[in-house]
C-alpha cells in the first residue's frame, strides 16, 4: 500500500554561529514523510535532533537544503509539542487549549465546540475551567497535546514530549498519547532518546549520528505483537532485534 | 488516658494556643514600645530633661493636630501630598512599563540606550530638582515630575528585566503557532510579567514618597513636605513633628492599600 508523500526534506544542513566559532549541527539530512507515518528520530544527545524539528516547524532557517511540502493546502499546518507542557498558569485549561486557534485568528465558536468535545473525549471535561496547577503531570501533557491538535495540524512534531515525566507516568502518558494520535490519524515526527519508546511507538525509526547529525540508518518497524498496546509491542519477538541493532548503530560509550 | 482526662487538649490545639500566645506577646511588646516612647518623651519634656522648644512634645503635637484639623490646613496639605504621590507612582509604573515594552520591542534601541539608563539610575534625581523647577515651574507639576523620575527609572529596569526572565520555550510555543511580535507581547510577555509589574508598583509607592517630599522641600508651596520645611525654618518644631507623624501614618496606609490590592489581583491569576 503506497501512501501519499506529504513532505520531502532534502540535504538539510544547519550551522550555528557564535563570535568565536561555527558549529555544524546537522549535515545533509534527507527524509521522505508519508501520510499517517509515525517517524521517531533517535540519536545521541546534542546530535541536532531538536534543530531538525525547529527547522521543520519554521522556527529556524536552514543554512542550506530544502523542505518541500506536497500538499494542496499550502502552507502545511504544523503542530509542535515540547518537553514541558508550557500550559500558561494564568489561563484556564480551555483557554490554554484555545491558544493556537486564538493566535491564528480562528477562535470561532465552532472550533471552540470542537476543542471542548476533544477535551471531554480525552477525560479533561471536568477541568475546562480549572487552572493548570490543579492537574496532574499526565493530564497536563494531554492538555498540551490537545492544544497542539486544536489547530488541526497536518504534521505533528514532538520534541521528547515525555522526558519531563517520571517513569511510571511516562509509560501511561505515552500509551495515552499514541492512542490519541492513532485515533486522530496524524502524521508524526517525534524525537526521543528512549529506544523502548521509539520502537514501540514508531512505524519508522531514523537513527542519527553524533554531531554533525547525519542519518546512519532507517528501520521500518514491523512487530508481530498480539495487541496494539505499547507494553504488548515490547513483548514482540522482533523487538529485541531492533533494539540491539539500533543500540549498536548509536555506538554509545561513556567518554 | 483520654477517658480519664476529658479536658486534655489535643496536640494540634496546644500548638494553636502556643501560636496565639506568641502572637499576643509580640503585639503587646510592639504597642508597649510605642506607648513607652511617647510617655518617656512627654515626661522628659515635663521634667526639662530635654528642651521641648527643639524636640517638641507629644502633648504639643496633639494640640497642633487638633488645631490643624480645626482650620482645615491638615487635610489640605495631606490631600495635596497624597495626591501627588498617587499620581507619581501610577505614572511612574505606567510610563516605566511602556518604556520597558519599547526596549523589549527593539533590542537595538535597548542596546543603544543601556548606558544612558545606567547613568540616569546612578544619578541622584534630587540633583535635577532645580532644573525641573525651572522647566515646569515651581508647583505641583515639578513635584510630580520629581517622583515620576525616581520611580520611572527603577520601573524600566525591573520590568524590562522581568520581560527577559519569561521562559523562552513559552515564546517558542506561541511562535510555533505563528504568533506575531505583538501577539508574543500580548499573550506571553505581559501576562507572565504581571507579578513583576505589580511588584514594581509596590516599590514605586515608597520611591514616590521620596520624590514627592524632596519635591515639596524644593518647591515649598504646599503639602506635608512644605509644612516640615516651613516649620523648621520658623522654628515651630511642633509643626515639624506633627507633619512627620501624619506623613508616617499616610505612607503606611498607602503601602497597606497597595499590598491589599496586590493580594486581591494575584489571587485571580
Amino acid at each position: 500500500m503506497m501512501k501519499r508523500k506529504i513532505l520531502t526534506i532534502s540535504n538539510l544542513t544547519k550551522s550555528y554561529h557564535t563570535k568565536n566559532s561555527e558549529t555544524l549541527a546537522v549535515k545533509d539530512f534527507s527524509l521522505n514523510i508519508h501520510e499517517g507515518e509515525f517517524i521517531v528520530i533517535v540519536g545521541p544527545s546534542g546530535c541536532g535532533k531538536s534543530t531538525i524539528l525547529s527547522i521543520l516547524s519554521g522556527l529556524l532557517e536552514p543554512s542550506s537544503g530544502e523542505i518541500i511540502y506536497h500538499s494542496q493546502t499550502y502552507p502545511l499546518s504544523i503542530g509542535y509539542m515540547q518537553q514541558n507542557d508550557h500550559l500558561f498558569p494564568w489561563r484556564t485549561i480551555l483557554k490554554n487549549v484555545m491558544l493556537g486557534l486564538e493566535i491564528q485568528g480562528r477562535a470561532t465558536q465552532e472550533n471552540m465546540d470542537k476543542v471542548i468535545k476533544q477535551l471531554k473525549m480525552y477525560g479533561l471535561g471536568k477541568f475546562l475551567n480549572s487552572y493548570p496547577n490543579q492537574l496532574s503531570g499526565g493530564m497536563r501533557q494531554r492538555a498540551a497535546l490537545i492544544r497542539t491538535l486544536a489547530i488541526n495540524p497536518d504534521i505533528l512534531l514532538l520534541d521528547e514530549p515525555f522526558s519531563a515525566l517520571d517513569y511510571q507516568t511516562r509509560l501511561a502518558v505515552s500509551e495515552d498519547i499514541v492512542s490519541i494520535l492513532k485515533k486522530e490519524k496524524k502524521t508524526v515526527i517525534m524525537i526521543t532518546h528512549d529506544l523502548n519508546e521509539a520502537i514501540s511507538m514508531a512505524s519508522k525509526v531514523v537513527v542519527i549520528s553524533k554531531r554533525p547529525g547525519k542519518i546512519i540508518d532507517t528501520h521500518d518497524i514491523r512487530l508481530s505483537s498480539e495487541g496494539d498496546s505499547m507494553l504488548q509491542k515490547r513483548e514482540a519477538p522482533e523487538f529485541m532485534d531492533y533494539y540491539n541493532k539500533i543500540w549498536k548503530e548509536l555506538d554509545v560509550h561513556v567518554e | 488516658m483520654s477517658n480519664k482526662e476529658p479536658l486534655k487538649l489535643s496536640e494540634h490545639e496546644e500548638f494553636l494556643i502556643k501560636i496565639k500566645k506568641e502572637n499576643f506577646r509580640v503585639h503587646t511588646a510592639r504597642i508597649s514600645i510605642l506607648i513607652l516612647f511617647f510617655c518617656l518623651w512627654e515626661i522628659a519634656a515635663e521634667l526639662s530633661w530635654i528642651d521641648p522648644f527643639i524636640t517638641s512634645r507629644p502633648a504639643a503635637i496633639f494640640d497642633t493636630l487638633v488645631l490643624l484639623n480645626a482650620n482645615g490646613e491638615l487635610w489640605r496639605h495631606l490631600f495635596i501630598t497624597v495626591g501627588e504621590t498617587v499620581v507619581g507612582f501610577m505614572l511612574g509604573t505606567i510610563i516605566g512599563t511602556l518604556i520597558a515594552v519599547l526596549l523589549w520591542w527593539s533590542p537595538f534601541l535597548s542596546r543603544v540606550l543601556d548606558p544612558y539608563i545606567v547613568v540616569l539610575n546612578s544619578l541622584p534625581k534630587v540633583a535635577l530638582g532645580p532644573i525641573i523647577i525651572v522647566w515646569v515651574g515651581a508647583g505641583l507639576m515639578a513635584v510630580i515630575t520629581m517622583s515620576l523620575l525616581i520611580s520611572g527609572i527603577i520601573t524600566i529596569i525591573n520590568v524590562y528585566g522581568g520581560f527577559h526572565e519569561v521562559d523562552q520555550e513559552k515564546i517558542i510555543l506561541v511562535k510555533s503557532f505563528g504568533a506575531t511580535k505583538k501577539q508574543i507581547l500580548q499573550k506571553v510577555i505581559l501576562p507572565a510579567s504581571f507579578p513583576t509589574i505589580i511588584n514594581a508598583l509596590k516599590i514605586n509607592v515608597g520611591l514616590s514618597w521620596v520624590g514627592v517630599i524632596m519635591g515639596e522641600f524644593l518647591v515649598s508651596k504646599a503639602g506635608l513636605g512644605y509644612l516640615i520645611v516651613y516649620g523648621s525654618q520658623v522654628f515651630k518644631l511642633n509643626l515639624v513633628m506633627t507633619s512627620i507623624l501624619v506623613l508616617a501614618v499616610a505612607a503606611v496606609g498607602m503601602y497597606l492599600a497597595v499590598a491589599y490590592f496586590e493580594k486581591k489581583i494575584i489571587r485571580h491569576l
